[in-house]
This record gives C-alpha cells, sequence and structure tokens, in this order.
C-alpha cells in the first residue's frame, strides 16, 4: 500500500535528517515505527503526508508510492484525498473549535452529507464518550479526550492508511490500552492500516504485526513483532529488559547505548 | 416620547445604523486578521474603491443603482482576489511586519488609482429619498434605515456562515491551527483567498453605504482608520466583538457627536479614541479577545 524507498529528507536546505530510509506498509497492517528522540520518526510521517514542505523540509532523493503512484513533495490536500492522514503529535485540537466542529472540519474530501453523517455516526460509535462532549470547545478537552477527537478526525476523512504519531503521551497507562484497543478494532473492523510512531514500543508492539527501528535517520532494523520481541538489542533499548527478563536502570542502559549503537 | 429620552434615541439610532457599517468593514478586517494574522491597513482604501466603482456606475454610465452594487460586488472578489495574489501570495512566509507594511503601500497604490480614474472631487450617489421615515418620533432618512437593514443583513448572514457552514468551519480551523488543518486536507491558500474577497466585498459594500451618507471622495479612506477603534474594541480576532465594537463605536461617535459637540467642537471624531484606550486599560485583549486556552 505504502511503499517509502530510500529517501532523503533536508530542512531549510542545509539539515539532513533521513538519509536513504525504505519502510512499506501492507494494507491491513498495523505497522510500528520505533526509535529515540530525534530519531526522524515524526520527518518519515511529514514526508509520506506532504506536511514537510509546511516546516521548508523536502524529499530531496527516493521515492514515496502509495497505491502504486508516486506521492512524494505532491500537497497535503492531494494527499488527503487519496486516504492518507496523519495525526501530529502533541494532539493538535483546533482548541477554539467544539468537538462538533473539529469533526467537521475534518471532511474537506467528503461531498455527500449522507456519508458525513455516517463517518459521524461511527466516530462515537467507537468513542461513545465523545458524543456527550460534542458541544464543548475542544481546548477544555483533558488530554485523552483530545487523543480520541484527533484520532476521529482521521475517521471523518476517508481515511486509508493512517499516520499515527505518538498517541501515548502523556497519558495514562489505563487510557493508553483503551485506545490501543480502539485502534485494534479499527484496523480489524474498519480495514484501517496504520502507521504508528510511538515512543512505548512495548505497547505498540502489542497490537502491531510488523516493526521498524530506526536511529539517526535510517532504518536499523525491521521484523514481524515476534521477532522483534525476541530480539536482544530491542529488549535492551525499548522494552528494558535483559537476557534474564529482569529490568535494568535507565542509567545503564543509556551508558550502554551510547558504546553500542545499532549501525557499526 | 419625551423631548429629551427623544433626542437622545435619535442619536442612537443614528448612531447604530452608521455603526453596523462600521461592524461590516470591522469584520472584513479581523476575518484577515484570524485566519492570516496581518493587520490589513488597506481596508479604507477598499472602501473607498468600492465607493467609487459603484458610483461610477451609477452616475457616469447610469446603471440602476442596485444593478451597480451588483456590478460592485462582483468587482470587489476580483479585487481581494487579485491583491492576495500578486501581493500578498508572494510574502508568504515572509515577517508578518513586512507583509503589514506592505498593505500600507497598498493604501497608497488604491488612493492613487482612484485619484487617477475619477479625480479626487467629492461626489454625490442621490439615489435615496430625503425625506426621513418617522419612527416613534424618532426621525430616520431611508438611507439610514437601509444601511442598518443591509449590514444586520449580511453580519448575521456571516455569523451563520462561519458557525455552520463547511467553509466557515474551515477557515475559522485554519485561523486555530494552520498545520493542523493543512493536514487535514484543508488549504490554506484558498481560505487566505476566500478572506480577502470576503474582506473586500463587505468593505465594498461599507463604501457605497458611508458614500451614500457622506458623499464619495478620498477621504472614505479614513472609515477605515475609524474601524481599528472597533476592531480592538471587540478584541481583534472575535468576529462577534468586531460587531459589537462596530456598533458601539458608532453609537459612541454620534452621542458625542449630538451632547459634547457644542462644547468641544469635533469631539465626534475622537472620542471613540478615548474610550478605546480606557477600554484597553482594563482588558488589554478587549471585550471578546480570546487570551489562550491555557491547560496546564
Ligand atoms: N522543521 C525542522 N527544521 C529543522 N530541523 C528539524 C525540523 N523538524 C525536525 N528537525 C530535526 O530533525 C530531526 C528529527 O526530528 P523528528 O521530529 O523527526 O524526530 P522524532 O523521531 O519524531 O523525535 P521525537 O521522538 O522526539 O518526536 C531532529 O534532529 C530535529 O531537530
Ligand atoms: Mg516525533
Amino acid at each position: 500500500m505504502l511503499a517509502v524507498n530510500n529517501i532523503e529528507v533536508i530542512y531549510d536546505d542545509v539539515i539532513l535528517v533521513l538519509k536513504g530510509l525504505s519502510l512499506t506498509v501492507e494494507e491491513g497492517k498495523i505497522v510500528a515505527l520505533l526509535g529515540a528522540n530525534g530519531a526522524g520518526k515524526t520527518t518519515t510521517l511529514k514526508a509520506v503526508s506532504g506536511l514537510l514542505k509546511v516546516e521548508n523540509g523536502e524529499v530531496t532523493d527516493g521515492t514515496i508510492e502509495f497505491m502504486g503512484e508516486r506521492i512524494d513533495n505532491k500537497a497535503p490536500e492531494e494527499i488527503v484525498s487519496r486516504g492518507i492522514f496523519q495525526v501530529m503529535e502533541g494532539r493538535c485540537v483546533f482548541e477554539n473549535l467544539t468537538v462538533h466542529e473539529n469533526l467537521v472540519a475534518a471532511t474537506r474530501t467528503l461531498k455527500s452529507r449522507k456519508e458525513i453523517q455516517a463517518r459521524y455516526d461511527m466516530v462515537f460509535h467507537y468513542f461513545p464518550h465523545l458524543k456527550s462532549l460534542r458541544g464543548r470547545l475542544a481546548g477544555y478537552l483533558s488530554g485523552g479526550e483530545q487523543q480520541m477527537l484527533v484520532i476521529s478526525r482521521a475517521m471523518m476523512a476517508r481515511t486509508r492508511l493512517m499516520l499515527l504519531d505518538e498517541p501515548s503521551l502523556g497519558l495514562s497507562p489505563l487510557l493508553v490500552s483503551e485506545i490501543f484497543s480502539i485502534l485494534k478494532r479499527l484496523n480489524q473492523e474498519q480495514k484501517m492500516t496504520i502507521l504508528l510512531v510511538e515512543q512505548n514500543a512495548h505497547l505498540a508492539l502489542s497490537i502491531a504485526e510488523h516493526g521498524y527501528v530506526m536511529e539517526n535517520g535510517k532504518i536499523v532494523l525491521d521484523d514481524v513483532v515476534d521477532k522483534l520481541r525476541e530480539n536482544e538489542d530491542i529488549k535492551m533499548f525499548y522494552l528494558g529488559l535483559t537476557e534474564v527478563g529482569t529490568k535494568r536502570s535507565y542509567r545503564d542502559t543509556k551508558f550502554y547505548k551510547r558504546r553500542k549503537r545499532w549501525l557499526a | 416620547m419625551k423631548g429629551e429620552f427623544l433626542f437622545f434615541m435619535q442619536f442612537v439610532m443614528t448612531g447604530l445604523s452608521m455603526g453596523s457599517i462600521y461592524a461590516l468593514v470591522a469584520l472584513g478586517f479581523v476575518l484577515i486578521y484570524k485566519s492570516t494574522s496581518i493587520l490589513n491597513l488597506a481596508q479604507g482604501e477598499f472602501l473607498m474603491v468600492g465607493a467609487y466603482f459603484c458610483l461610477s456606475l451609477t452616475i457616469d454610465f447610469g446603471l440602476n443603482f442596485f444593478a451597480s452594487f451588483a456590478i460592485t460586488l462582483v468587482f470587489s472578489v476580483v479585487l481581494g482576489l487579485l491583491v492576495e495574489r500578486l501581493v500578498l501570495r508572494p510574502l508568504i512566509g515572509e515577517p508578518i511586519i513586512s507583509v503589514i507594511m506592505v498593505t500600507l503601500g497598498l493604501t497608497y497604490v488604491l488612493r492613487g488609482f482612484v485619484i487617477m480614474v475619477w479625480g479626487n472631487d467629492i461626489r454625490q450617489f442621490n439615489v435615496f429619498p430625503q425625506e426621513p421615515i418617522d419612527l416613534w418620533g424618532v426621525k430616520l432618512t431611508y438611507l439610514y434605515v437601509w444601511s442598518m437593514g443591509i449590514s444586520f443583513f449580511l453580519l448575521s448572514v456571516f455569523v451563520l456562515f462561519f458557525k455552520y457552514a463547511r467553509t466557515g468551519i474551515f477557515m475559522r480551523a485554519v485561523a486555530d491551527h494552520q498545520t493542523a488543518a493543512q493536514s487535514m486536507g484543508i488549504s490554506v491558500k484558498r481560505v487566505f483567498a476566500t478572506s480577502w474577497c470576503i474582506a473586500a466585498v463587505v468593505s465594498s459594500i461599507g463604501g457605497i453605504l458611508v458614500g451614500n451618507i457622506a458623499g464619495v471622495g478620498v477621504d472614505l479612506g479614513y472609515v477605515g482608520l475609524k474601524v481599528l477603534p472597533a476592531v480592538i474594541f471587540g478584541g481583534l480576532d472575535s468576529i462577534l466583538g468586531a460587531i459589537i465594537g462596530g456598533l458601539v463605536v458608532g453609537v459612541l461617535e454620534f452621542l458625542s457627536a449630538g451632547y459634547l459637540d457644542p462644547y468641544i467642537p469635533a469631539i465626534n471624531e475622537v472620542f471613540p479614541f478615548i474610550v478605546l484606550v480606557l477600554v484597553l486599560m482594563i482588558k488589554p485583549y478587549g471585550l471578546f479577545g480570546t487570551e489562550e486556552i491555557e491547560r496546564v
């Protein structure tokens, strides 16, 4: 469905952030993209969704294909109308708009009233809690409610591939697992393909089928989830486990990390 | 009604109809500010160009006033688009202050254009009958009643548009969080263009109405300056605030003309500004300005 081939991304004409990154997302799958802060995960999503341009970034090499067609460096409007929707990190709700208006704002690519209504109902089917908040200003929602709202906005558009950036950020574990189980249902029932960026590797690997690990603008590891979980390095860096399965302190991990990088 | 109260109401009503025109122009101003963060200093000149255009069609070309009115609206849509495309779009990404300076430059360009094409003497429309309508003792000319009617009608249309129409919601979304709006496929360029069009259209209408009342001259550009306190009064980025601000400035202007003018001549020109300063001392964001929603 999505194929990113060897892309290079440069910000402001000088800052090279992605250095030959490739990944593929198959239709109907949930794919996790893991990596440390600043590895370039968000940049990867922006390259796909076209938002890179807005921030003065550019794909200078390589190709991005969606359903067999080139979409690299296309405008975000065009990419959204093809069915790719980026849910940005940091829950960017429209604070001064109500929940209802936030949902309507995501319907730019839809034409018929009937479809809008159907999608509107679907949102409340998956997030019944939002229904009672329809008239509330989005700026006053709790972090969890805002996260539900931004995912719902992706459901309002005719989204086939959702690019989801750190949905768990700053939320309580209970709420996060609720949101993740809804994501899984969306994936299974609505055939929503998801490319999921997460710091919380454990969670991400719990719903994904395939995972990529990136470091310094490159993919350094990729495998099906079961294999990834077995991988010693993943255990070490992202799951916080050693061979025997006991937790190590963060400081040790960090020290170790400095010594050993993914790329020799 | 009693004489004293009638005198008061006379100024309030005239003030309200003038204020409703200010409100309309203020709406255009706020719209551009909200969606693009640009203070359009050429708003008053849009008004002047619209008034001259309509006047010229009516008087020089002998068209029916309402026909000229309609043609002027089409013309202002084109004017708004042209200004956005030729002057502002190339400046996207430049510092806001430079863009504001460019709108200042635009005022001179538009003023020069008007003087070049139509000269600079004041001309009258004379299309509405002069005799006043009697509203429970308050006497208003047709012109004021029409102005109030047209302005209030348009203001309600815009309020509904921003609340319920999808395009209106897209525009507010862009004003709220531009990148997020883009991530959802809303075209920011189109929203900017729409804002400039609406601003040009409401200004032209305002220009035609004020031009009918006060005559069409280059001085119409100063109405833009009058609208500024209305806009700031309402909080710069609030549509409702602009409407209320416009009405308040209109009423203050006429009340001060009625009651204070005998003692301090021409006080009506500055009185709204004095009140503005007082309001800002108490409420720095204006009456309806958004202080950012902050969750900690
Ligand atoms: N607009 C920009 N201009 C210049 N450099 C940028 C820009 N956005 C990101 N970068 C740089 O690109 C690198 C990767 O950033 P990115 O946001 O993609 O990382 P990330 O993997 O999403 O990190 P995090 O987990 O902290 O969100 C960083 O070094 C960052 O400084
Ligand atoms: Mg990120």
